[in-house]
């Protein structure tokens, strides 16, 4: 370990270090989940792929500044914040980094939060042991909202899709499916917005924690409106870059959709989130969005919902909170064997590298605005990338 | 504390299914409502739009329209009291 001294002077630059971090985190966190609100809009051609992210990009920062309710959940709920420093944030943040990295890049849609959760609660545990962890709300708070909220939104999809055939049964189908696809564009719309004031509170709850554990603010402080104005924006711009492989999973690999679909999916994605949201429930937008689209593909009969895809998902979604956990509470017995600032920035230089190794793997098997919609082949890479003369 | 806030529970699935399913079923409604009538045609032979239809079927179609635009300015409005509440004394 580094002297009592050294520690002290370097806290400002760990500090920095980890709201940058963090933000870095909000940013994957946008593109991940730009698919949960677009995705079935993009698929149904309702809007096209970079009017659809732009729009939800800035949907998405107005959404962040609905709602603080989940921001004070994630802060004091579900560690002991007296006992969190800033070296556990900062190995939290690089578990959930690296799943949410990872799981981009096979194109599979896993919760955000869920990492952020499992990267926190990883780092805590090596570094204070279990009774850090508030257990009990891990369980109320978290993990059984992860697994009813999917149920809840297929149970909603299922019914809006049956809903919505049966009463547009009479229209044509050049009819139907025009009058729908301006419904996505409004319900993709508040899904947007719901994921704003969803999930960029869970990054402002994340900065707060590590404004506490540095003494910088009180313990049970709320977030200052600089968390709030960085997240906004951090989140937005992720949605904005568009997480490709995920929205292509989401919009074309889950289920063969169409447009009333679409628009069942995503009133019933908008309407869990914001009431979840609104009772203060850190759910996952992804884990909703998911099965809402399940729920649509349910909904209609003859419509095919690929199973393998949603299995591949489901086992995903399990495997989110240990493996982020597993990455942060190595992350942190790596910092804290090598101690004080150093620890951190070594942690953070590695964070970069692996980074940097997954994006340059993904630039090999491109997945963008202009195959996002190619025809589905099992993998999330379409089969042969078309060199496009025009975008 | 137990584990299942059963109030919140139920409410999300009632206020799920009424404003994730019912909502988009009042907007098919409102889309039907529009086809309806002897003047409907579609804009243009490129287009597929639905327009026009029975003054009848105008008005439905109007109210269902203003029903959703009402129902989801309420919810945003909702989601931000609930999230900013006044600061404790």
């Amino acid at each position: 370990m580094a002297g009592r001294d050294s520690e002290e002077v370097g806290n400002d630059v760990v500090l920095g270090l980890v709201v940058i971090t963090a933000l870095a985190f909000d940013f994957t966190n946008g593109f991940h989940d730009t698919g949960n609100a677009m995705a079935t809009t993009i698929a149904t051609g309702a809007l096209r792929p970079r009017i659809a992210v732009a729009l939800s990009g800035v949907l998405n920062l107005i959404g962040a500044f609905l709602s603080l309710a989940v921001a004070a959940t994630i802060a004091s709920g579900l560690v002991d914040t007296k006992l969190v420093t800033l070296t556990v944030v900062a190995a939290g943040l690089i578990g959930a980094i690296v799943w949410n990295l990872l799981t981009w890049f096979f194109g599979i849609p896993s919760s955000s939060s869920q990492a952020l959760i499992g990267g926190v609660i990883g780092a805590m545990l090596a570094a204070a042991g279990a009774q850090a962890v508030k257990w009990h709300s891990l369980v109320a708070k978290v993990i059984l909202p992860a697994v009813l909220a999917p149920v809840i939104a297929v149970l909603v999809a299922v019914t809006g899709t049956w809903l919505l055939y049966r009463i547009s049964r009479s229209l044509t189908s050049g009819g139907r499916n025009h009058g729908f696809r301006i419904g996505q564009i409004g319900s993709a719309s508040m899904v947007s917005l719901a994921h704003g004031t969803n999930d960029a509170q869970k990054t402002m709850g994340v900065i707060t924690l590590a404004l506490i554990a540095n003494g910088t603010l009180p313990a049970n402080a709320t977030a200052p409106f600089w968390v709030i104005l960085t997240c906004a924006l951090a989140i937005s711009l992720g949605t904005y870059v568009g997480g490709w492989r995920v929205i292509r999973t989401l919009g074309k690999g889950l289920v063969k959709i169409e447009s009333p679909q679409g628009m069942a999916s995503q009133s019933s994605s908008a309407a869990v989130i914001l009431l979840s949201a609104s009772f203060g429930y850190a759910l996952s937008t992804t884990h909703v969005a998911t099965g809402s689209i399940i729920g649509a593909g349910l909904g209609k009969k003859g419509t095919e919902v690929r199973w393998n895809v949603a299995g591949r998902t489901v086992s995903a979604w399990a495997l989110t909170l240990p493996a982020a956990g597993i990455v942060g509470a190595a992350a942190y017995g790596l910092a804290s064997a090598i101690g004080g600032s150093a620890g951190v920035i070594v942690d953070l230089l590695i964070l970069v590298a692996v980074s940097a190794v997954i994006y340059a793997r993904s630039r090999a098997s491109k997945v963008n605005h202009t195959n996002v919609n190619d025809e589905w082949t099992e993998v999330v890479t379409p089969a042969e990338p078309q060199p496009i003369a025009a975008a | 504390m137990s584990l299942i806030n059963l109030s919140a529970l139920w409410k999300i699935v009632v206020f799920g299914l009424l404003a994730g399913a019912g909502l988009p079923a009042i907007f098919a409604v409102g889309l039907l409502s529009l086809s309806r009538g002897p003047k409907t045609r579609t804009a243009g032979a490129d287009s597929e739009a639905v327009v026009g239809g029975s003054l009848a079927g105008m008005i439905i179609a109007a109210v269902c329209f203003l029903v959703i635009l009402a129902a989801i300015g309420w919810g945003i409005y909702e989601v931000y009291r609930i999230g900013h509440p006044a600061p404790a004394k």
